[in-house]
């Protein structure tokens, strides 16, 4: 048989590509060889085009256990505690099927965490939509937070926040990215390395159905108008087997009869088997006829590209078959021994007694193709908008347009469809700058923040890829905990464009940079390419989820204010940066010029300052500043607690519009008691850090002396109706 | 007091009741759905969750488990029953307590912290709390809204066994504070003897002052009364 162009196009390859399959064969390829190799070498599971730029990344640091190539990245977090973490997309499946490529999402992204030994305690999401004015949009929305939601809710691991935006950059490409994290002893996490010879492999979990197949290669090419009929692709989720599949897991790993597991995820068994060989310079040898097959007929081909849900590949020290299987049993869940490893350092399968497959590892994984993908430099508009230019605007008007816009709206109606405080953990709920979730019998926590910055990133995509790093670093800060690392999910259009490209990389230069002055390594993450509908590519969205250790619960920090009498400072220098800003986006349709510049030493000075007035109880409540700038800010503090503020008149009131909503970077708003102004200012001073005092807090009114006053329950409202009416309209 | 948390697969709230359990000294035993025997309790807890993925009725599948029949023997024989959300939703299933538990009027998941009253203290669950008292618990469900005849409905009313209804901070009782559909705002009931209780709010979520409130935590001090 000869594989023809067109069952090579199918596949997602090229014909260069598979004159490479043909050399390292040294034959043609059958046609289930051929899938193989498509799930393999597609953009999802090999990293083409990304990888040479990822080798980059700081990913190592005193804390860091296991960086980018596992399941998830590992810290040290102390006393024996590891977080496992990690952040994946499912844009592609959740733009097809809203609510079950979004339930996959979740289920992928816990299995990832929990083949490391760690139960998840806590998921996070960035969800980005098109505009809401076009019509798929709802449709969309309540899809993926029903699935998130669903899926989430079932497994009983609780969905702490994350973000959602909206942004006609997505209108054919929305992007769905879940953030799992788990809690593990230090000393007891599981690899996906194979070792040793004639070890079982044990395949265990639901059963394999044809849904999902080639799921992968969707997910790595570009949509046009039919992509509706990609639907048969899209994975179908099963909550209850994965609560079922985590129980009896942890329970198995609870003695040492795991050598490697590994989840099958993308690419079904054929990556998961392939990833474990290739780790361990092992061969491996299945027998597909043992392969728990959901329906009836199934070809090698379908079981091997499968990407039925809730599935596990195990291999088994010797003599632990009985006790395992025990386990799975109890549990209900399939356990069959579908194979070996080998010393062939190949990939042979086989089906009715013949061999219908045979590929050597190292085709599949080492040598499969990189690319250096040409890119250009983007061109960085260098255009300042002045606040002269723009037609004249009331302040409240513009708070009262930003707050009540979709991007800034509080989402209550997202977040009462997560179950938030499910393993009564949950110190803190979203709604604040980063979730809190409490190490489990003792008195410490992690923080949790999710960010991106899609304009940012379009319009200066190496300061963009900074200001995110920053922004999470902030935010872990904010609420008290010491930043530790991050895992990222590299969201961007069609890398065989120069352009495309050329945005990769220069994010991920920006990150880079970022990171190493941080000291803020990259643990786990994801490449998602071919964002792209009709040739036209998404802004640049590369998403960050960190992590931050709070050693002392009681130094836990919110955005709440606290008691009327108090001061409002804020630390940092103030500038008023309008370009790219929420002001000019929501209210007047402008997104142009640079982005704000980052500025590592003051980012970092003023951080660490931050995390001391926290831990030395000056600080009452904390807000940092971000989208919509200072404003905004203060606004959120007040709806918040309930409490108003007097907000100081800027001393030059004709730049008032560009103090109050300027989105200078590094900056932070912190309630103090009025008895501690002289210490802050001696603080202040001796660690060379600008701050100035901006506003009283004060009861039910939130008002800036002489210009305007508003009730916080208005105010309040005007945050919290825009997605009940969206919602309410068919 | 010893007391039993049976654990179905899908279960998710077995740990949170149990660590509040231990918590406060009982001798608790976790009870796996295949088994057959229960050990001798003065509690049975029915935590909530999705058991068997609630794919069919929620708690439908539950009910006809092996330990169910102990579960209600135990009932029979006057040991205390506390069926919390799914709990409820299998209390229900299985006969133990009347009437229904319907998707939520708006069809969506629920999960948020909401205020109920307690309305009779004179029994085993609630004899801590004042008459009256509004407490803020937390509620997480797809199928909550609780529906009866109107036979049932005034049996329940006029007996005193609904000890829970959903209210505001003022603890009036009207629709804006109903947050799933339930007839007369109920967000919970007893059985004729006051021995079995079934309530869709969490108190084990708020049993420990560091995340919230301790609202929740006086349902079992009082069980211990």
């Amino acid at each position: 048989m000869v594989i023809t162009k067109d069952q090579i196009n199918s596949h997602g390859l090229k014909v260069e590509e598979y004159k490479k399959i043909k050399e390292l064969l040294g034959r043609e390829a059958n046609l289930l060889e051929l899938g193989i190799f498509s799930a393999m070498w597609n953009e999802h599971c090999s990293y083409k085009s990304s990888k040479i730029h990822l080798k980059k990344l700081p990913t190592k640091n005193e804390i860091v256990i296991q960086g980018p190539g596992e399941n998830a990245g590992v810290i040290d977090i102390g006393d024996d505690d590891a977080i496992v973490f990690k952040i994946e997309s499912h844009n592609h499946p959740s733009f097809i099927e809203p609510y079950q490529g979004a339930a996959t999402g979740v289920g992928g992204i816990l299995r990832d965490v929990f083949t490391m030994g760690a139960r998840p305690i806590a998921l996070m999401n960035s969800i980005h939509f098109g505009s809401p004015d076009i019509k798929i949009t709802q449709n969309l929305l309540n899809g993926v937070v029903s699935g998130i939601g669903g899926y989430g809710n079932s497994v009983g691991i609780p969905t702490v926040g994350g973000e959602t935006k909206f942004n006609s950059t997505y209108n054919e490409n929305i992007l769905v990215n879940a953030m799992a994290i788990g809690h593990a002893n230090k000393n007891k996490i599981f690899y996906s390395k194979a070792k040793g010879i004639n070890k079982q492999v044990v395949y265990v979990g639901s059963k394999t159905g044809r849904d999902g197949i080639h799921g992968a290669t969707m997910a790595s090419s570009e949509f046009d108008d039919k992509s509706d009929e990609k639907k048969p692709t899209v994975q179908v989720g099963d909550p209850f087997t994965e609560k079922l599949l985590l129980e009896a897991c942890l329970e198995l790993m609870k003695d040492n009869s795991i050598i490697s597991i590994q989840d099958m995820g993308a690419a079904g068994l054929t990556s998961s088997s392939v990833e474990m060989a290739s780790k361990g310079k092992l061969g491996i040898e299945l027998n597909l006829n043992k392969i728990p097959c959901r329906e009836r007929n199934m070809t090698p081909y379908e079981m091997m590209l499968s990407e039925s849900q809730e599935r596990m590949l195990i291999i088994l020290d010797d003599e632990k078959e009985k006790e395992a299987k025990k386990i799975f049993q109890k549990w209900d869940l399939d356990f069959v021994v579908i194979g070996k490893t080998t010393d062939s350092n190949s990939l042979v399968l086989n089906y009715d007694n013949k061999i219908v497959a045979d590929i050597p590892i190292s085709a599949l994984s080492d040598k499969a193709p990189m690319y250096d993908r040409k890119w250009n430099k983007s061109k960085i508009s260098k255009k300042k908008i002045k606040i002269k230019d723009i037609k004249k605007i009331r302040i409240e008007d513009a708070l009262i347009k930003i707050l009540s816009s979709p991007n800034h709206s509080n989402k209550n109606w997202i977040t009462n469809q997560y179950d938030q405080v499910v393993m009564c953990d949950t110190v803190q709920k979203s709604g604040g700058d980063s979730a809190v979730i409490r190490i489990h019998n003792k008195n410490k926590a992690i923080a949790i923040s999710v960010d991106s910055s899609a304009n940012y990133c379009k319009a200066d995509p190496k300061t963009g890829g900074k200001q995110i790093v920053c922004e999470n670093w902030r935010n872990l800060i904010s609420v008290g905990a010491k930043p530790l690392a991050i895992t990222n999910c590299l969201n961007f259009g069609n890398p065989e464009k120069t352009n495309v490209m050329g945005e990769f990389v220069e994010c991920v230069e920006g990150i880079k940079e970022a990171c190493e002055f941080l000291n803020f390594p990259v643990v786990s993450g994801n490449v998602s390419f071919y964002n792209e509908t009709n040739s036209k590519s998404i802004f640049p969205t590369p998403v960050i989820g960190g992590i931050g250790l709070l050693d002392n619960l009681n130094n836990i920090m919110s955005i709440k204010t606290k008691n009327p009498g108090n001061l409002i400072i804020v630390i940092g220098k103030t500038i008023g940066h309008l370009n790219q800003s929420a002001f000019l986006k929501e209210n007047f349709s402008i997104c142009e010029g640079p982005p704000p510049e980052v500025n590592f030493v003051n980012e970092k000075n003023n951080g660490l300052a931050v995390l001391k007035l926290i831990k030395e109880k000056i600080a009452l409540s904390v807000h940092d500043i971000s989208s919509g700038g200072m404003l905004v800010s203060l606004s959120e503090m007040s709806i918040s607690s309930g409490l108003g503020l007097k907000i100081y008149k800027p001393k030059k009131m004709a730049s008032a519009l560009e103090y109050f909503f300027g989105e200078d970077q590094g900056r932070y708003l912190i309630e103090i008691s009025k008895n501690n102004l002289n210490r802050i200012e001696k603080f202040m001073k001796q660690n060379k850090i600008f701050f100035e005092v901006v506003a009283e807090v004060q009861n039910d009114i939130f008002e800036m002396e002489k210009i305007f006053s508003l009730k916080i329950n208005d105010l309040h409202n005007f945050n919290n109706q825009w997605y009940n009416n969206y919602n309410a309209t068919n | 007091m010893k007391s039993s948390v049976i654990v179905f697969p899908g279960s998710n709230c077995d740990r949170d009741v149990a660590v509040v359990l231990e918590k406060l000294q009982f001798k608790n035993s976790m009870i796996w759905h295949k088994e057959t025997e229960l050990p001798r309790s003065d509690l049975i807890v029915i935590p909530g969750g999705f058991s068997y993925g609630d794919y069919l009725r929620s708690g439908a599948v539950a009910a006809k488990s092996n330990i169910l029949s102990e579960v209600i023997r135990a009932a029979n024989k006057g040991a205390l029953i506390l069926g919390i959300c799914n709990g409820f939703q299998i209390l229900i299933e299985c006969g133990l307590l009347k009437g229904a538990l319907l998707r939520n009027s708006k069809l969506k998941f629920i999960s948020k912290d909401i205020l109920v009253k307690v309305l009779s203290n004179k029994n085993k669950f609630f004899n801590k709390y004042k008459d009256g008292e509004v407490l803020k618990l937390n509620i997480a469900h797809n199928e909550g809204n609780y529906f009866t005849d109107k036979k049932h409905l005034d049996e329940l009313e006029d007996n005193n066994l609904i000890p829970l209804k959903y209210c505001d901070k003022k603890g009036n009782l009207n629709n804006e504070c109903n947050p799933n559909g339930s007839i007369n705002n109920i967000a919970g009931i007893f059985n004729k003897d006051k021995n079995i209780l079934g309530m869709m709010p969490h108190p084990e979520r708020m049993s420990d002052k560091f995340l919230t409130n301790e609202d929740g935590l006086g349902l079992f001090l009082s069980l211990m009364n």
